[in-house]
C-alpha cells in the first residue's frame, strides 16, 4: 500500500475576486477603501465632463444650415454648420479662390513627402529628405507666390488660415535648425569672442516672450533697414519667429553635443580631420540623431506658438477663425465656442501625433543601448 | 619639424575668426544704428526715455497702486508690471498645486485616476495656450449670466463682469497680526534648523511639520483674538445693474489665470512624474530596510531626491508662465505687454525705447531666475568620487 499520490490534482480555481473583469476591477480600482473613494471621484469627474461634452459636440449639435437661424435654436449645441460654411477661409485665408489648387498641391506634396519619410524601410530615404529640405521649399514658394510660369501673383497679405500656420511653422523650423547648429557650435567654441556672442544671442532671445519679438519684428525691423526699403509683413514675422526659435534650437543641439564623449573628438583629430570635417562627419551625425525627439518637441512648441502671429495682425488658422466670429450671418451664442473647439481639435491632432512620433523615435534610438 | 604656414596655425586662425566675428557684429550694429537714426529723423519721432515723465492720458482697468489718466507713463509702467507679477504669482501657485496633484495622480495605482491624469496632460499640453486663453474668455466667461442672475456661492459671485469676493478691510491694530505672522515665520525657520541639528547629533528630529503649521496659524489667530478681531469683510452689493464693494477679479484676469495655470499644470505634472520615477526603487527598499516608516521614507529619502530632479525644470516652467502672461495682449488684461508694447507704443511711437524696456523686464526676470538656478544646482549637485 502506498500513500504517494501519482497524479496531480486538478488546480483549484483562483478565488473569485482575483481573475477576470471583476478581479481586474478589484485590484486596480477598489484595492483599498481610499482607492475606492478615488475611483468614485474619477467616475464623478467623468460623469461631470463627458456626457455634457458629447451632448454639446454631437447630440445637440447643428450640422446643417445657411445662417445663424439654424444655430439659434433653444438648447442647441455646437454650430458645426458655421465651420462647414467657413472651412475654405479657415484653410486658405483670403487666398484667391481660383488659385487654391496651388495650395492644395503644396499641401499634397508636403504630406506625401512626410508620409514617405516616416516609412522607415523606404529605400534611398536620404534623397527624399534632401528633396524635402532643398527642393520642396523652392517649389512651394514658386507655387504659393506665383509670378512665373504664367501663374498669377498672389500677395502674401491674402495668405491665411491653416496655410499661413504651416508656412510660419515650416519656415521657422527649417531655417532655425542650421542657425541653431552654428550657435550651438559657437557656444561650445574655445574662442572666447565667438562663445560670448553666441551666449548673449541665445540667452537674450530665450529670455524674452515671443510676443515682444513679434512686436519688434513688425514695428522695429522697418526702422533698422535703410530708409525706403520695406518688406512684407509676413516676411518680417518669419524673420522674428526664425531668430527666436534658433536660440531654442541651439540649446537643443548643444544638449546633443554635450552627450558626445570627448573620445569622438579626439579620434576625429587623430584621423587628421579638421574642425569642420570632424563636426560634419563624426560629431553632428551622432549629436543630431540623439536630439531628434527634442527637435520634434521644439517644433511642437513652435507650431503652437504660430498662433501668436494673430496678435500682430496676420490671420493664421486661429486668427481666421476668430475673425469670422464677427460675421453677422453667423452671430449665435455657440459660434465662438464651436470655432475654438474646432481649432483646438485640429491643433491637438497635429501636435499629439507629432509627440507620439517623437516618443517612437526616442524608443527606436534607445534600442541599441537598452539592456534587457 | 616642418614649419607650418601661419594660416594653418590654430591660434592664428582663432584670432582671425574672432576678429572677423567682431567686425561683422560691429558693422551690423553700426549699420542698424545709422539706419535707425536716419529713419527716426525722417519720421520726426522723439527719442530717449523722457517720455516716461509725460502724462499718459489713458485709463487702466485694473491697478494695484493708485493710477489715473493724469499719471505719467512711468506710473503706467509700474501698474502694468505689478499686474504681470500678480497674474504670474497666482498662476504659479495654482499651476504648481494642480500640477503636483495631477503628476501624483498619474502615478497612482488606481487605473482610472492615472488614465484621467494622462488624458488631462495630453489634452492641455497639445492645444496652443492662446487658443485656451481665448476660449476661456470668449466662450466661457463672456457667456456667464448678467450681474442680476449671478452664480452665487456664499459671498462669492460669478457673472459676466467677473468674480466678486468679499474684501477684507483691516482696522486699527491689524498690524499686530501681521507682525505675529512674521515672527511665526522666523520662529519656524529657527525650529527647522534646530530640528536638523538635532537629527544630525541626537538621532531624532522634532515633528517640525506640525509645529510649523501650528505656529503659522496659531500665533496670528491668537493675536487676532487678543486685539479684538480688528478686521471685517465688505461684501459686494447689487446696485442697479452692477455690484459695488468687495473685491472684483476681471474676466480678462480670470481667463488668463485659468488658461495659464491649466496649461502649465500639464507640463508640471509631467515634470513631477518624471522626478518621482527617477528615484530608484532600491532607495525605497533601502529606507524600509533601515527601519524607517513608510512616510519617513517618503519624506526623508524619496522626496529630497525627487526634488533635485524636479526643481530646475519646474523653475523654467514658472519662467515660461511669466513670459506667457504676455499673451494677455490678445485680451484687454492690462499687463506689461498689452499696456506697454501695445497702448504706450501706439501713443508715443517710440518703438525702440518701449520695446527695450519691455524686453529688459522679461530678460532680467529670466536671467535672475537662471542665476538662482545655477546657485541651487551647484549646491545640490551629486558629489561623486
Amino acid at each position: 500500500m502506498s500513500f504517494v499520490r501519482d497524479t496531480y490534482l486538478p488546480a483549484a480555481p483562483p478565488p473569485p475576486p482575483s481573475v477576470g473583469a471583476l478581479g481586474w476591477v478589484g485590484q486596480n480600482l477598489f484595492s483599498s477603501p481610499g482607492n475606492g473613494l478615488l475611483t468614485l471621484l474619477g467616475l464623478f469627474i467623468l460623469w461631470l465632463g463627458v456626457p455634457p461634452f458629447i451632448e454639446w459636440t454631437l447630440l445637440n449639435a447643428v450640422w446643417r444650415g445657411t445662417g445663424r437661424e439654424a444655430c439659434l435654436v433653444e438648447g442647441a449645441g455646437a454650430c458645426w454648420a458655421f465651420v462647414a460654411a467657413k472651412l475654405g477661409q479657415f484653410v486658405y485665408g483670403r487666398y484667391t479662390f481660383e488659385e487654391r489648387w496651388r495650395v492644395d498641391l503644396v499641401f499634397f506634396i508636403g504630406a506625401l513627402t512626410v508620409a514617405l519619410l516616416m516609412w522607415e524601410r523606404l529605400p534611398k530615404r536620404y534623397y527624399l529628405a534632401l528633396f524635402g529640405v532643398l527642393v520642396y521649399p523652392i517649389l512651394a514658394f514658386i507655387l504659393l507666390t506665383g509670378g512665373v510660369f504664367g501663374l498669377p501673383v498672389v500677395e502674401t497679405s491674402l495668405w491665411g488660415g491653416l496655410l499661413l500656420t504651416f508656412v510660419v511653422a515650416a519656415v521657422g523650423i527649417t531655417v532655425s535648425l542650421p542657425l541653431g547648429i552654428f550657435l550651438a557650435l559657437g557656444r561650445r567654441s574655445q574662442l572666447p569672442v565667438l562663445r560670448l556672442l553666441s551666449v548673449v544671442y541665445i540667452e537674450v532671445w530665450r529670455g524674452v516672450p515671443l510676443i515682444t519679438v513679434l512686436f519688434m519684428a513688425s514695428v522695429m525691423l522697418p526702422l533698422f533697414l535703410p530708409p525706403g526699403v520695406n518688406f512684407d509683413k509676413l516676411l518680417r514675422v518669419l524673420i522674428g519667429v526664425t531668430l527666436f526659435s534658433a536660440a531654442y534650437m541651439a540649446e537643443v543641439v548643444r544638449g546633443g553635443l554635450q552627450a558626445i564623449p570627448r573620445g569622438q573628438y579626439e579620434a576625429a583629430s587623430a584621423l587628421g580631420l579638421g574642425f569642420w570635417k570632424a563636426n560634419l562627419l563624426i560629431v553632428m551625425p551622432q549629436a543630431l540623431r540623439m536630439v531628434i525627439p527634442s527637435i520634434v518637441n521644439t517644433f511642437i512648441g513652435l507650431f503652437k506658438d504660430t498662433t501668436l502671429v494673430m496678435i500682430v495682425g496676420l490671420f493664421d488658422f486661429l486668427g481666421s477663425i476668430q475673425v469670422n466670429f464677427s460675421d453677422a450671418t453667423w452671430a449665435a451664442p455657440q459660434t465662438a465656442a464651436t470655432g475654438y473647439v474646432f481649432a483646438a481639435l485640429i491643433f491637438w491632432i497635429i501636435c499629439f501625433s507629432m509627440s507620439r512620433y517623437s516618443v517612437r523615435v526616442e524608443r527606436r534610438l534607445n534600442e541599441g543601448t537598452r539592456r534587457e | 619639424m616642418q614649419k607650418q604656414p601661419p594660416w594653418n596655425d590654430p591660434r592664428v586662425r582663432g584670432w582671425f575668426f574672432q576678429m572677423a566675428a567682431v567686425l561683422l557684429a560691429a558693422g551690423f550694429f553700426f549699420n542698424v544704428a545709422s539706419n535707425t537714426l536716419d529713419n527716426l529723423r525722417q519720421l520726426n519721432v522723439a527719442s530717449g526715455f523722457g517720455f516716461l515723465e509725460h502724462t499718459a492720458g489713458f485709463g487702466i482697468s485694473q491697478s494695484l497702486i493708485e493710477y489715473s489718466e493724469a499719471s505719467t507713463y512711468g506710473r503706467a509702467f509700474l501698474v502694468a508690471l505689478l499686474n504681470t507679477l500678480l497674474v504670474a504669482g497666482f498662476g504659479i501657485i495654482l499651476a504648481t498645486v494642480l500640477g503636483f496633484v495631477i503628476g501624483i495622480a498619474r502615478l497612482s495605482p488606481n487605473w482610472l485616476l492615472s488614465r484621467l491624469a494622462g488624458v488631462y496632460i495630453e489634452v492641455f499640453r497639445n492645444i496652443p495656450l492662446l487658443l485656451q486663453i481665448l476660449f476661456w474668455y470668449t466662450a466661457v466667461l463672456s457667456n456667464l449670466p448678467r450681474p442680476r442672475e449671478s452664480l452665487q456661492a456664499g459671498s462669492f459671485l460669478l457673472n459676466n463682469r467677473g468674480l466678486y469676493m468679499p474684501a477684507p478691510i483691516a482696522e486699527a491694530g491689524f498690524g499686530y497680526v501681521l507682525w505675529a505672522f512674521v515672527i511665526a515665520v522666523f520662529a519656524s525657520l529657527i525650529l527647522w534648523r534646530y530640528s536638523q541639528w538635532r537629527r544630525a547629533n541626537a538621532g531624532a528630529g522634532l515633528p517640525v511639520l506640525w509645529c510649523t503649521a501650528g505656529l503659522l496659524t496659531g500665533l496670528p489667530v491668537l493675536v487676532y483674538l487678543i486685539t479684538g478681531a480688528p478686521m471685517h469683510f465688505e461684501t459686494p452689493e447689487l446696485h442697479g445693474f452692477n455690484f459695488s464693494g468687495g473685491l472684483r477679479a476681471m474676466p480678462e484676469f480670470l481667463a488668463l489665470l485659468f488658461a495659464l495655470s491649466i496649461y502649465t499644470a500639464a507640463f508640471i505634472a509631467e515634470i513631477v512624474r518624471a522626478g518621482i520615477q527617477s528615484v530608484n526603487w532600491g532607495q525605497n527598499e533601502a529606507g524600509l530596510a533601515l527601519g524607517l516608516r513608510r512616510k519617513d521614507v517618503l519624506r526623508l529619502i524619496v522626496i529630497p531626491q525627487a526634488l533635485r530632479v524636479i526643481i530646475p525644470p519646474l523653475t523654467s516652467q514658472f519662467l515660461n508662465l511669466t513670459k506667457n502672461s504676455s499673451l494677455a495682449a490678445a485680451l484687454a488684461y492690462p499687463e506689461l505687454a498689452s499696456v506697454f508694447a501695445g497702448t504706450v507704443l501706439n501713443q508715443t511711437g517710440q518703438a525702440i525705447e518701449v520695446l527695450a524696456i519691455t524686453m529688459a523686464v522679461y530678460l532680467s526676470l529670466s536671467l535672475a531666475t537662471s542665476f538662482a538656478m545655477n546657485l541651487y544646482n551647484s549646491r545640490i549637485v551629486l558629489v561623486e568620487r
